[in-house]
């Protein structure tokens, strides 16, 4: 009992972690449309809430013009401010 | 310094299509008078709204692009408050990166009206 082995019942699993990016870095995506409801709607949960960037992995500077593209989006009601189950 | 600026104005349901149309051509004359340049309009017809305003569900959806000094925008959104037809109005200054998106946006539109002009020959 002096050198044991750790040993594992199954195998552990390392996922490799993908990297996230900024899609809109990567595309070359300079203006985000309010008037787009369906491609904005990648960027809200399914409550209509915005998603932080940790989970996107979206720019700052992209970052703030999606909030804003969204904010209007709402506002001409393209996008709900409250929803339930929207994905 | 001229700048261009996007509205999108959402009519009530209650107007019958043809009124929905005069009511956009009021806001348009609005502009001209104004000294505003209307380069580009797009009527999205009917549509569903995300949540009810002044309990509709739906409303006519119009985007007026102009070019101006930016002085018209006051008097444009006076009448717009003025207006019992108008639900809702969003106008925004169109940045470089915007007026090229729109431009590319109304280049694709027009592309897809040819096309299917063209379809509709076939």
């Amino acid at each position: 009992m002096s050198k044991q082995e750790v040993r594992f019942l199954n195998p552990p699993t390392v996922e490799a972690k993908k990297k996230k990016y900024c899609r809109f870095k990567k595309l070359g995506i300079k203006y985000i449309d309010y008037k787009d409801a369906d491609f904005l709607l990648k960027f809200v949960n399914e409550q209509g809430k915005l998603l932080p960037r940790r989970i996107t992995g979206t720019s700052l500077k992209f970052q703030r013009k999606v909030s804003q593209a969204v904010k209007r989006a709402r506002h001409i009601a393209l996008m709900p401010y409250l929803a339930d189950g929207l994905k | 310094m001229e700048k261009r600026y996007e509205t999108v104005f959402i009519l009530t349901p209650v107007l019958s299509e043809d009124q929905a149309k005069e009511a956009a051509k009021k806001f348009k004359k609005v502009l001209t008078d104004l000294g505003a340049k209307v380069t580009h309009e797009e009527n999205w017809g009917l549509k569903k709204l995300a949540y009810p305003i002044q309990k509709k569900t739906t409303g006519f959806y119009h985007l007026v692009e102009f070019t101006g000094k930016g002085t018209e925008i006051t008097e444009l959104e006076v009448q717009f408050k003025r207006d019992e037809r108008v639900l809702r109005f969003l106008t925004i200054a169109l940045d470089k990166h915007a007026a090229a998106y729109a431009d590319k946006r109304r280049g694709k539109a027009a592309d897809s009206k040819t096309k299917s002009k063209k379809a509709a020959e076939a």
